[in-house]
């Protein structure tokens, strides 16, 4: 006890502006253990502040409200458990939603991903300009967005509002985040296989489909579930162009003036848990193809979190 | 010169599809926004004709500059505590997580998840009459009225909370690229652990403090749902204008010419800010 006493005391006695040399008391200890993981307990607070909404959604979906509004906990039940899909209106709308993700989903992610191909391998005329144009959505604000294109199919008169005109819209802005996604896993790419390949006599398309699209493939798979996910919750876009067509979140806000049911927690918390497990599933894939490659892991997260900016 | 020709060509069509997509479907929508902006509808028929009716403008702007104004302030207190809160947890999950970074990370995107709508309804329970936070916040006077719902200050908080991971994600991108030796000098020529901060760590992240301020700032000037399931009357912002013109209102081109001034003005902020924040955020690149 002594000894580890006195190095504590020489230690403090070379460390500037640290306080006396008496011996420490345990609030004195306290206070600099305090000190010394100050920004540990900060981040574990804020990952703890993050998560707490979760928390009440989760606990909200065995809630058994008295009125309309689940917003106060009255008391436990299973019974939204276990017929999470007994209100055909909400079940409606979530099933729109999924048909409309999964169609968003491939149409955005095939276009961006020859575009990211066009950027990345190529060199054109207009290059900058397509840079910007793919740049531009990302910095406008959804409602400029979803006006301007209400604007467009209302002065046009067709195609009348409706599951399409959502279509053409999620289309629209998830080709700038498929790009951006696809292009940074190109960017962190080992041209030497593709060359490797080239020199054993393969043509372009050879080398394509065996060695540049099974490389770019996680990407790709990446790009293809933020479309989804981008998709899936869009409320801002969809609220102008939808027309009569409703979809999850459509059917929350019209919900939310009239009461809201216990099942849109349920069905927010499977969306979550089925989310959680297709990232699993994606991470373990893309551990899987880097082990097998050289594609330097740190470079495309880095990108797909700086949209155009860095 | 013939497989010159022939790769660009291949260029060229392989961005044909979306640039075409996002050209009539994003460009020129804008165009025919700019367009409704400038015209004047034909008394009682719902129908518009091109005036360059520069007074739409002016009257959208005269009726409705409190919002607007209470939008960019609402954004800029959320992008600020975003900052403040997005800092503690981006650094550790770059330096000190070890193995728990994974799942820090996990914690970050998981919001995301759950559905927007769905996550701003939790913060309607957490800020409830009811709820604990409500009455801690009462208790020590940061909440005088008892209650936190639908104020200004609900709003800011679920902005806050929604964006969070915007500011995150880019910080930690930026403080996870720091080269771990530089800090090391910086410890071994005796600087103090907080002018290592000061000095060499934050100039270092300064590019992913634009780049997070920009991503959490642009959406959250133009949002609207948390102010529309958090806020009152009292508190609505430029997005619920613009939506309700254009939805219930069918007051098109007031609408349009508000959202061309909202475009407008956050393009300039964000031109002045990179100006102004940008060469710095350059220069700590640089010196990597």
């Amino acid at each position: 006890m002594s000894t580890t006493a006195t190095t504590a005391v020489s230690e403090r006695d070379i460390t500037p502006g640290r306080g006396s040399l008496s011996a420490e008391t345990g609030p004195a200890r306290a206070w600099r253990w305090l000190r010394e993981h100050a920004v540990n307990i900060a981040a574990v607070l804020v990952v703890i502040y993050l998560l707490i909404p979760i928390a009440v959604i989760f606990i909200f979906s065995f809630n058994n409200p008295a009125g309309r509004y689940n917003f106060t906990w009255v008391g436990f039940t299973l019974s939204h458990w276990s017929h999470p899909f007994a209100n055909t209106e909400l079940t409606e709308a979530m099933l729109t939603s999924i048909r409309l993700a999964l169609l968003a989903t491939v149409v955005s992610t095939i276009v961006g991903t020859m575009m990211a191909i066009a950027l990345v391998r190529h060199k054109f005329v207009g290059r900058r300009i397509a840079n910007f144009l793919i740049v531009i959505p990302m910095a406008t604000p959804e409602v400029v967005m979803g006006a301007s294109l209400l604007s467009f199919f209302l002065v046009l008169g067709t195609p009348a509002l409706g599951f399409t005109t959502l279509l053409i819209a999620h289309v629209m802005f998830c080709i700038s985040f498929v790009v951006v996604v696809v292009r940074s896993r190109l960017i962190g790419f080992d041209r030497s296989l593709e060359e490797a390949a080239k020199d054993l006599g393969a043509g372009p398309f050879t080398t394509f489909r065996l060695i540049t699209f099974p490389l770019i493939l996680p990407g790709i798979f990446g790009a293809a579930m933020l479309a989804f996910a981008l998709s899936i919750d869009d409320f801002v876009i969809s609220n102008f162009n939808s027309g009569t067509t409703v979809t999850f979140p459509l059917y929350i806000f019209g919900a939310a003036q009239r009461g809201i049911p216990v099942e849109v927690y349920v069905v927010a918390m499977i969306l979550f848990f089925v989310t959680v497990a297709a990232m699993g599933f994606a991470t373990w894939q893309q551990r899987r193809a880097e082990r097998m490659t050289s594609i330097r892991p740190e470079q495309e997260e880095a990108d797909i979190v700086l949209p155009g900016i860095a | 010169m013939a497989t010159a020709l022939r790769r660009r060509s291949l260029a060229y069509l392989l961005l044909a599809p979306g640039t075409l997509w996002l050209v009539i479907f994003f460009v020129i929508p804008l165009y025919f926004m700019a367009k409704l902006s400038l015209d004047t509808e034909i008394p009682g028929t719902l129908h518009y004709h091109f005036t360059w009716a520069w007074s739409n403008y002016k009257e959208a702007l005269q009726l409705y500059d409190t919002q607007f104004v209470r939008s960019f302030i609402y954004a800029g207190i959320a992008t600020l505590l975003c900052l403040i809160i997005a800092y503690p947890l981006a650094y550790v999950i770059a330096f000190k997580a070890g193995r728990w970074r994974s799942l820090m990370l996990f914690a970050v995107v998981a919001p995301f998840f759950t559905t927007y709508l769905v996550r701003t309804l939790a913060w309607k329970t957490i800020l409830s009459n009811e709820s604990p936070i409500t009455e801690i916040f009462h208790a020590i006077g940061l909440a005088p009225s008892g209650h936190i719902l639908y104020t200004g200050f609900a709003v800011i908080a679920g902005i806050t909370y929604n964006f969070l991971p915007f500011m995150v994600l880019p910080l930690y991108a930026s403080l996870e690229r720091i080269d771990v030796r530089v800090l090391e000098a910086s410890k071994d020529l005796y600087a103090s652990a907080s002018s290592t901060f000061w000095k060499v760590t934050l100039p270092l992240s300064l590019p992913g403090v634009v780049a997070g301020t920009l991503l959490t700032f642009i959406p959250a000037v133009g949002d609207y749902v948390n102010a529309e399931f958090l806020g009152g009357a009292n508190n609505r912002m430029i997005g619920n204008v613009i939506q309700s013109l254009y939805l219930t209102q069918s007051n098109y081109s007031a609408a349009s010419a508000l959202s061309f001034v909202l475009m407008a003005v956050i393009m300039i902020v964000v031109f002045i800010y990179i100006r102004f924040a940008g060469s710095e955020a350059l220069m700590g690149q640089e010196a990597v």
